[in-house]
């Protein structure tokens, strides 16, 4: 008969409709964490060596450093990872503690022969100042200058460092650090800023040293992870960032190519 | 028994006729929900910011400094360069794809038999792979010719060839594969009897390709040309890769920002009014779509394009 067909056919469509609603299966510990993509790379070789040693699974999701303190505070993460400071306002939610520290790396063109840049240069550069690549000792071609877009980490942090916050006239805008290095890549005269790992030397792009008054300096920022403030931490919480301070997790950062803390 | 039977029958016959009649409707409906859904969400998403921000600075400030102690969120410049650089691309598309359905429809067959299943391989490449064909060929050949044209020029930003110029390159190419289908059909439809009469009258070949039947197939390719522009203003993909993504005022060497992209650069990492800003701009280009979707249709159709004697 029909009528008994159709209702099977209804039944197995309602079991599989449904079958999405079953809670998920993994409700045993895993550790959330939230925050910036700068971080990526080093939070997941930290989650995979943490969950070798201890079993505990740790996920991730990258939706920026103000994504991750929001969600740190609201609860929806245990930990909130962070390139940049946490405001006053965060900081009587939320407890921001040191990992590894970052470097930003200045690149150019590998035609480029200037050997290295003061500080000032570096900043002249980015505001307009310097146009040409002839007033820092390189041939007469025109700088073009390629950074991140305005809602980055890194920018903020670049800019902040310089003391040129607001006050650079990009030519280029990209949304990621691989965006700038490609465009770097592709363009005579241009500079840009990307963190260590995206300045792996390879021919097609060239590492600017930076000079300060004592010798070589590096742009440097610290990466965060942010937990609430005041309250207890869950023990497997607890264990992954004792984890990450101590020895093991050290080298992982290192191996990453940050520097480590402490 | 026989009674039973037809009766039982006739009942089956209704019962899944008004199913089908019912599954169609559900269909239909949801295609038509969908998009008043998408309107719906953008409007109560976007109209926070607007009235926060004020509808004029909003729409005509020309600062977009989302972040930092003093935030500004003036997008004239993004619909500016939207506009210009849809203005542009179109300006070259059409001619261009035009003249090449013109070229197929006159050529023998087996220039058609070539050229049709590559116009269509165009239509399908994906937008990230026109983005990188550009930034790897196109963008560096600009900026030698910007270097050439600047010259010396103290007060120019040098972009290295990521600006207006090669966006609207990149969109012309883009939307070019929709326009030649579209010019192709619509001059295809054009009667053989208008073609015959134009010859009889002593008109040569190309004069009545040009007075006769591309006026004649004028609405079917402009119908076209409206897909074309639709498509190229919202493009965000290719163009990020290859347009600068400053936010300045357009002109043809500058490093400029179109609405598309704008959304999708700062999306990610944006928060409170900025992100909510980031939904009116999508309002916003939502509205300009469907002026440009509308707008042809008021002044086309008093012409009535395609009517013979």
């Amino acid at each position: 008969m029909i009528l008994p067909k159709k209702a099977a056919l209804l039944a197995v469509s309602a079991v599989l409709l449904f079958s999405g609603c079953l809670p998920p299966a993994s409700s045993r510990r895993t550790i959330s964490l939230s925050g910036s993509a700068s971080m990526e790379q080093v939070l997941r070789a930290l989650g995979e060596d943490f969950t070798a040693r201890t079993g505990i699974s740790v996920e991730a999701q990258f939706g920026g450093s103000s994504q991750g303190i929001r969600d740190a505070a609201e609860g929806k993460a245990d930990i909130g990872c962070t390139s940049r400071a946490l405001t006053a306002q965060e900081q009587e939610i939320l407890e921001a503690i040191p990992v590894a520290s970052d470097y930003i790396i200045p690149i150019v063109h590998p035609d480029n022969p200037v050997p290295s840049l003061t500080l000032r240069q570096l900043s002249g550069l980015y505001t307009g100042e310097i146009r040409n690549w002839a007033e820092v000792g390189g041939t007469d071609s025109p700088v073009v200058a390629i950074g991140r877009d305005a809602a980055s980490g890194t920018r903020a942090a670049f800019e902040e460092l310089l003391g040129v916050s607001g006050q650079c006239l990009y030519a280029q805008e990209k949304d990621s650090a691989g965006g700038i290095r490609i465009a770097v890549e592709t363009t005579p005269g241009a500079i840009g800023y990307v963190s260590l790992e995206a300045a792996e030397e390879g021919g097609k792009i060239k590492r600017l040293p930076l000079n300060g008054e004592d010798g070589e300096v590096t742009l440097s920022r610290l990466f965060f992870m942010a937990v609430p403030r005041g309250k207890a931490l869950r023990d497997d919480v607890r264990e992954f960032l004792d984890y990450v301070h101590s020895e093991e997790g050290q080298d992982v950062v290192r191996s990453q190519k940050l520097g480590a803390v402490e | 028994m026989m009674h039973k039977s037809s009766s039982l029958s006739a009942k089956r016959y209704r019962l899944s006729d008004s199913l089908m009649y019912w599954l169609f409707t559900f269909c239909g409906i949801s295609a038509v929900a969908s998009v008043l859904g998408i309107a719906g969400y953008l409007i109560w998403a976007g109209i926070p910011a607007i009235r926060e921000i004020g509808l004029t600075h909003f729409l005509f400030g020309t600062s977009w400094r989302p972040t930092g102690p003093e935030p500004s969120f003036g997008i004239l410049p993004m619909i500016l360069s939207s506009l210009t650089g849809t203005a542009l691309s179109i300006s070259i598309a059409l001619p261009l794809g035009v003249l090449t359905a013109v070229f197929m429809l006159e050529s023998p067959p087996p220039v058609c038999q070539i050229l049709r299943p590559l116009v269509e391989l165009m239509a399908g490449i994906p937008s990230v792979i026109y983005g990188m064909v550009g930034s790897f060929l196109l963008v560096p050949a600009v900026g030698r010719l910007e270097n050439l044209l600047f010259r010396g020029n103290k007060s120019h930003i040098f972009t290295g060839g990521a600006n207006l110029l090669s966006a609207s390159v990149i969109l012309a190419v883009m939307i070019l594969p929709t326009i030649i289908h579209t010019s192709e059909l619509s001059l295809g439809a054009v009667p053989q009897e208008l073609r015959e009469a134009s010859v009889a009258l002593g008109a040569t070949e190309p004069e009545t390709m040009f007075h006769t039947v591309i006026p004649a197939a004028l609405q079917g390719i402009l119908s076209g040309a409206v897909l074309g522009i639709g498509r190229a203003m919202g493009e965000a993909m290719a163009v990020m890769m290859v347009s600068g993504n400053a936010v300045n005022l357009p002109l043809p060497f500058n490093s400029v920002r179109l609405l598309a992209g704008g959304i999708a650069t700062e999306m990610s990492y944006s928060e409170g009014l900025h992100r909510k800003a980031l939904f009116s701009v999508g309002l916003i280009l939502f509205v300009l779509l469907l002026l440009v979707g509308l707008l042809p249709e008021m002044f086309l159709k008093p012409k009535g394009g395609g009517k013979h004697i």
